[in-house]
Parts: structure tokens; sequence; C-alpha cells
């Protein structure tokens, strides 16, 4: 036992009312490796390195940083020990400038005044020794979000942080994104620099990490070596079962068409065409998956759908029915189900309770209300029997707040409301972003159930594996136009590519 | 339930310290508490603990400084539930005063139905002056602060033209007095409290705080109206008519204050009035409603309060205590209860720590 360890949590405890968020957990992290941390949502992953960073205090245990204990009372101990975090919501300020945002709090100064051109210099100079290809006079609204990541990174790195903590870094990232954050990762890794990756992506730990822990409730289940292991026996140590990756679905038995979008154009929020003269049709009983690079026009496009965007021009069928100006309610009546991309923002009313959240298209119609009259015992029982239907978990059952659950369960939730309303075209938009295997697993069964039912369903999705897993046929989107339609089964990772790149085109 | 506890804990901690710092200013200036206290005792159940006598008077003129900052506080509380900020309660209260006080003069009807045209009057005329802003923000996306605060001249002024232009003030101060049949006032009630203001105004108080509940609480369009409060952009993906709501919860919350214009108009009073300057009916509803939590049952109590703070300040003054202490606690209650963040995180510290904050 040789290795140096960098870090140590030895035995942590830490307790919140009700739940041990971390019960007698060890975590050792050797100097220059990547170490993953896995579990599903609330296993403790987020505390443990909460704990790490100073933001809490364990009830036992000890940390020891370069061998000897030491006690974070604060994120500014945690600096001065050379621990950093990206976080997986960037703290940004958007109108500054990269450099600006890097030095705020240290601003370096020449006599009264912020020695700027100093710390851009800097910024270069760090950006450039590992690769990361920042503008150090970018602004921050005008950047990507990737480089905004990389914007984070880089203020750990001027910040001479030697352990960084990365949290959930790709859940915003695009696949080019995430494969050029891998090679980041690997080139600080290369540098001397030791990363401590917390995520629930399994392919990401088999290409980066060294080390792989995994939590579970709370508890630790084991760490491993992830040269030794398969992403299989690691998933099912974070579940506790086995789970299946494939997903299993017969061949797709495609009917009338459902909808049919006819060369319609839609402007985006900046008032620009996002979506040109795009036309597609979707069949009952088939999945369309539709691929692309975020902002290629799928937001336009859904918007434009679900009757959220006017239409420039052309029109949308649904059933032979022109919806073209037809309102979201209208839609909706129709038979138009749609998973939004954001759940948090526009799927569910965070501040309702669980069976509030139920109703939000039916409140006006029997048996949820009555001559205006809302009935909350008929609204509570339809929650009653979403929740026992869909394997909603909420720890006050109808009454839940919703802002308390867990992401995959307010998902679960969404996906409840719309399918039992069995629509005949349901519209669903990244329906796994930020979700643990588990509550993927279980929501892409569901989505494939539906098109057994003979529903039509368009599937919008920046995840390839997802949409390629998923769909009887393909489109990819470029630029807002449709670039290609292809098999599902006759076509793969690179040539999709090449498409979402727009440097290919397949429209068949 | 922790949600629901600390929702009546903060504002019991806030009032509490706003009147600890009004206790701690009447110290600084020389004088003992004590007084102030016996003041607002004395306001609210007519006691005068220190001579040991009763006079039920005070209790009627509490009543009497509730009734319309209830209803301004509901006014607030509508709005706000549907995440708009009606700082006009103040304008569409006077609206209400102008169609009374129109009603009251100009209408011939029997007793009983005048005075019910007289607040039917007024709560159309403040709705249609909540549906002006109301518009402006669904139709332009104007903000509904400017426009209201803007609407607030305009109708003071416009009330102050109305009652010379329309209403032949001969004083040019105040109208002609209303006919009985117009007015809330009751002798019987006034004797009861031993000659006091107080008059039937309570009751459309009383029915506008059941009326609040009912439609925010039960019916499917409060629903719509809170889904759009919470999170407009939700409540549009559900296919919720968001515009439309607006303006109507606008036109509602307009409906209130002009109910409070009447009740004091031809309540409090028996003539319409011109107006130097606006009398703070709109502000004290802000500090109500953000103090009763934009609910029906909060924006009884915390009315109560600041009409206790209000009827105390006469009272306070004739023992040689500024009334302007009144102020200071209704104002740093309010203070108390922006900093409601703050107030908390102590509070977590001093209780037992709240679930909840785990791993997400």
């Amino acid at each position: 036992m040789s290795v140096a360890f960098v870090i140590e949590m030895l035995d942590i405890v830490k307790v919140f009312p009700g739940i041990r968020a971390n019960d007698g957990v060890t975590l050792q992290v050797e100097q220059g490796s990547i170490h993953a941390l896995l579990g599903e949502n609330g296993a403790g992953k987020s505390t443990l390195m909460s704990m790490l960073f100073g933001l809490y205090q364990p009830d036992g245990g000890t940390i020891k940083v370069r061998g000897s204990a030491v006690r974070i009372g604060n994120p500014n101990v945690a600096n001065q020990l050379g621990i950093g975090m990206v976080h997986q919501h960037f703290k940004l300020v958007h109108n500054f400038t990269v450099t600006e945002n890097i030095i705020l709090g240290l601003e370096p100064r020449s006599g009264l005044v912020i020695d700027l051109k100093g710390a851009a210099r800097r910024v270069r100079e760090l950006s450039d020794r590992y690769g990361l290809l920042v503008d150090p006079e970018a602004r921050i609204e005008d950047i990507s979000v990737g480089m905004q990541q990389r914007v984070e990174i880089l203020k750990m790195l001027y910040r001479n942080a030697e352990i960084l903590i990365f949290d959930e870094p790709t859940a915003v990232l695009t696949p080019q994104e995430i494969r050029e954050l891998m090679g980041i990762m690997h080139r600080l890794v290369q540098e001397g620099k030791t990363i401590l990756l917390i995520t629930h992506k399994l392919k990401e730990i088999k290409e980066v990490a060294r080390t792989c822990t995994v939590l579970r409730r709370g508890r630790l289940i084991g760490t491993v070596a992830v040269a030794e292991t398969t992403e299989a026996r690691m998933a099912e140590m974070m579940v506790g079962r086995e789970v299946s990756f494939h997903v299993e679905k017969a061949p797709g038995r495609p009917g009338d068409v459902v909808l049919r979008i006819e060369r319609i154009q839609v402007r985006n929020a900046k008032g620009l065409l996002g979506v040109k003269d795009l036309s597609l049709e979707v069949r009952a009983g088939e999945i369309l998956g539709i691929c692309g690079i975020d902002g290629n026009g799928q937001t336009e496009l859904i918007r434009a759908v679900t009757g959220l965007s006017d239409l420039e021009s052309g029109r949308i069928l649904f059933k032979g029915l022109d919806l073209s100006n037809h309102s979201v309610k209208q839609r909706t009546d129709a038979g138009v189900g749609h998973i939004p991309e954001d759940r948090h923002k526009h799927g569910l009313i965070l501040d309702f309770r669980l069976d509030e959240n139920f109703v939000v298209h039916s409140y006006g119609e029997p048996p949820f209300s009555r001559a205006g009259i809302l009935d909350f015992r008929a609204i509570r029982v339809n929650a009653e029997r979403l929740i026992q239907e869909f394997d909603v978990r909420c720890g006050q059952g109808p009454a839940s707040p919703t802002r308390a659950m867990s992401g995959g369960n307010q998902q679960k939730a969404i996906v409840a409301r719309e399918i039992d309303r069995s629509p005949a075209l349901l519209i669903v938009a990244q329906p796994t972003r930020g979700l643990d295997v588990g509550a993927i697993e279980y929501i892409h069964r569901r989505i494939i159930a539906e098109r057994d039912k003979g529903k039509a369903i368009l599937l919008v999705s920046l995840e390839l594996d997802e949409v390629l897993d998923l769909s009887d046929r393909i489109a990819v989107l470029c630029g807002g136009e449709i670039v290609g339609v292809v098999d599902a089964q006759a076509t793969n990772e690179n040539e999709l590519g090449l498409m979402m790149a727009g440097s290919a085109r397949k429209v068949s | 339930m922790a949600k629901r506890s600390s929702a009546i804990l903060l504002p019991v901690v806030a009032i509490l310290f706003g009147f600890a710092l009004g206790a701690l200013v009447l110290v600084a200036t020389g004088k003992g508490p004590l007084a102030m206290f016996q003041a607002m005792l004395q306001s609210v159940t007519g006691i005068n603990s220190e001579a040991g006598s009763f006079n039920p008077r005070y209790i009627g003129e509490f009543i009497v400084q509730a009734m319309p900052i209830m209803l301004t506080g509901l006014s607030v509380g509508f709005a706000f539930r549907t995440g708009l900020f009606n700082i006009g309660a103040e304008g569409q209260l006077m609206a209400g005063s102008i169609a009374a006080t129109a009603v009251a003069l100009w209408v011939k009807a029997p007793p009983g139905a005048h005075v019910v045209l007289v607040l039917l009057a007024a709560m159309a005329a403040g709705g249609l002056w909540g549906a002006v802003p109301g518009y402006l923000k669904a139709r332009f996306n104007v903000h509904e602060v400017v426009v209201t605060i803007m609407m607030n001249y305009i109708a003071l002024f416009l009330n102050n033209w109305a009652v010379v232009a329309l209403f032949k003030s001969e004083d040019r101060i105040k109208t002609a007095a209303f006919p009985a049949s117009a007015m809330l006032k009751s002798t019987a009630l006034s004797a009861m409290t031993h000659g006091s203001r107080l008059n039937w105004g309570f009751v459309p108080v009383l029915v506008s705080l059941v009326a609040y509940w009912f439609i925010i609480e039960k019916t499917a369009f409060g629903y719509s109206l809170r889904a759009v409060g919470f999170n407009k952009d939700g409540a549009q993906y559900a296919g919720m008519k968001v515009n439309r709501n607006i303006v109507w919860s606008m036109i509602i919350a307009g409906a209130f204050a002009g109910l409070a214009g009447a009740v004091i108009t031809v309540g409090t009073f028996s003539f319409g009035r011109a107006l130097p300057a606006a009398e703070g009916y709109g502000f004290d509803g802000i500090a109500v409603a953000l103090v009763g939590a934009n609910a029906a049952i909060g924006v009884f109590l915390s009315g109560l309060l600041f009409g206790m703070l209000k009827a105390a300040q006469t009272l306070m003054q004739s023992q040689g205590i500024p009334k302007e202490i009144a102020s200071i606690i209704q104002a740093s209650i309010v203070l108390f209860i922006a900093m409601k963040y703050g107030i908390s995180h102590v509070l977590q510290k001093l209780g037992p720590p709240k679930p909840g904050e785990t791993d997400r």
C-alpha cells in the first residue's frame, strides 16, 4: 500500500433529519487519477462532495488531504487546500468577459485599478497549457455552454486548484462537447491534477476514470478499478439489481400518417427563422427520432407542433385536420401530448402539489371540476391512481410538494400525466436528461409501450444513443432543416454525426 | 407540514421584531414603551388599563380602520397570486369612490337596493381601473408597476376634478351629503360603540374575504390563476390562457380595491371628498398582503394588526407618544417580512434542523 492518496474520506457519516445521507462512506482518491463517484439521484454523492468542499460538516468520520486530517469549515478552506468544484449549474456573470469572471473575488491590482491585461495573459497561458481554447476577452453570453464550462474549469485552475470536483459535467453538453471534455480531463491529469467525477453515466466512467466508487442510498457499495469491470457490473452495483441497457423492442408496425408537417417556417426567440421549410411525417405505431446538435431548430419545431409558436408559413396536419391555427389547448384536446424538454420550467408547476400537477390540462372538466368548482377528492383519487400505476415515488402521496421530489420522479409524473390522456400523437423532448439508469429504463419502456399501442411518437433528444435505441426512423436536423431521414436499423453514430454537422445529406 | 408552520411562525417573529424595534425607538426618545402598549390594548379592546375604564368607541374605530385596508390587501394579494404586483390599489380605490359618489348622488333607488348599487358601481369602476394595466401587460407587456403608479395619479386628480365639476361641491372640498338610502351608516352600530363611525361596511369586507378564499382555493379559475402566478411558462405549456388570466386577475383585484373606496365614502364618510394627496390605503394594502402571505385568513389577521396600529395613533398622541412610532412599527414589520430568508435562517439555526435539504 504505497499508493499516495491525495484525498481520504474515512467512514463519513452525515445525517439529515429522517435520512442518513452518508452512512459510513469511505472514499480514497489516488494522486493524479480520475476517480468517479457513481450513484443514482439521492444516493449521497453530492452530500459527500459538499463535505469535501466545505458546504456541510460531517457528523462522523475523518477527512484527510495529502495525509493530514483537516476540518473544512467552508469553501474558502477547501480552496486553500487546493480543492475546486465545477458546479453543474455554472456560476458566471453573463455580461462579464471570461477574464472578468475568472478573477472575480481575487482581482489583481496595479495601483488602484484592476490589472485586466495581466489577468487575461495568465488566463490565456492556462487555457493554452490545458488545451481549453478559451478566448479571455469573450463575453460569457456570447459563448457556448461547453465553453462556459471551460471557463469554470479555468476559474479553478486560476486559483491553483490541484483537486477538481466535476459535478455531473456532461449533463448540459452535446456529444461533441462531451468528447472534448473527456480530452481536457485526460490533459489535466497528465499535468498532475486529480479529478473527482460525480456522474451516473457509465459510458463516461468507462472512458475516462481509473477508479470508481459506487454509492447506493447513502452507503458505500464498493470501489472498483474501472479497467477490470464492465458497465453492466457497475450499473448493477449502483441500482442493486441487473439493468438492461438494450432497449427491448419489437419491430414497429407503422400505420396511417398521424402528423404531417408541410413546409413550415418558424421564428425563434430572436425573431430569426429557426425552422426553414421543414416537412415531416409521423405514422401511428412508430417512433420518429429527431437528432441534431442543440440549437438547430429542435425547440422551434416542438413549439410549432404544440401550438406555442405561430407558423410563418406552411401547415401542420393532425389526422388530416389542419391544426395550424389551433391553440395549445385545442391541440391538447384533439389528442396531442407533450413531454417538454425543461420539466421544471415547462412541464410542471413546481409550487403546486403533485395531485394539482396531474390535472394541469383537465382541471376545467369533469370529474375534476363541476360548474367551475374544483373537486379535490376526484383530483386526489386521480393522483393516487397515477402514482400507483407509474410508480411515482413521493414522500406524501398526492399532497407531496412537487418541488421536493427527485428529478426522476418529477419526470415520471409528467410521463404519467401525458400517457394517461392516451394522445394519438406524443411529442417527447429530452425525456431522460439528468435521470439515473433506473428511471431512464422505465421511461424508455413506457414510450415504447405507447408506440406498440399504435400511438405516433415524435422523439427529440440530444442523446444520440437514446435516439438510436428508441427510434424506428431518424430525421436529422441541421440549421433548421431536415438533412436526412434514415432507418434506425440501417444507420450508425458516424453517419448521423456527419449529417448533424451538416457535412452529409441523405433524404430517402 | 414544516412549510405550513413556518408560514405562520415567520410573520409572528417579524411582528414581534417590529414591536421590539418600535419600543426601542421609543426608549431612545426617552419614553417608556408601556404607555404605547397600553394605547394599543385600548384601541383594540376599549379598556383603559390605567384608569380601569371601558369605552367601546375605540373598538368601533379600530374596525373602521381595518376594513378598507383588508380590501386593498385582498386587491394586492389577488394580483400577486397571479404573479402581478398591483401598486394601483390606491387608484382603483379612488375610482371606486368616484363611482360610489356618483351613484349615491345621482341614482334614485329604494333603501337597500341603493346601497347595493353603490357598492357594485364602485367594484365595476375599480375593476375597470385595474383592467387597463392588466390589458397593457397582457397585450403589450408593459410593466404593471409603472402603469398602476401612473393610474394612481390619474385617479387622484380625476377625483378632485369630479368633486368640483361633476358633483358641484360648493366648498370645493366635499360634495353634498348622500341620502341615507345610499349609505352603509347604522345608528344602531354607532350607538353600540358609543358613537364611533362603525358601519355596515364590515359585511362586504367579510363577504370579500370569503369570496377571495373561495375563488383562489376552490375554483378552476383560481387554479389557473395560481398556475400562472407560480409559473407562467408552465401554465402556457399546459394550454392555459395566460394573458386572459392576467387581465381578469387585475379586474378582480381592482374590484376589491374599488369596494374599499365605497366602504370609505358611504360608510366612514357620508359625502365625496377632494383629497390633497393619496391617503396611503394602497400602500397599506401591500403591507397587509405581504404580512398576510396573500391568503384570505392572513389578510384578515394582518388587516386587524395594521388597523390596530392606525387606530392606536391618536391614542398614543394623546399620551405624549409621537404617533409616528406606529408607522415605524408598521414599516419595520414589513421590513422584517421582506427579510424572511434571513429570519428563517436564524430560526433554523435556533430550532431543530429541517428535513428536506438532502442530496439532489
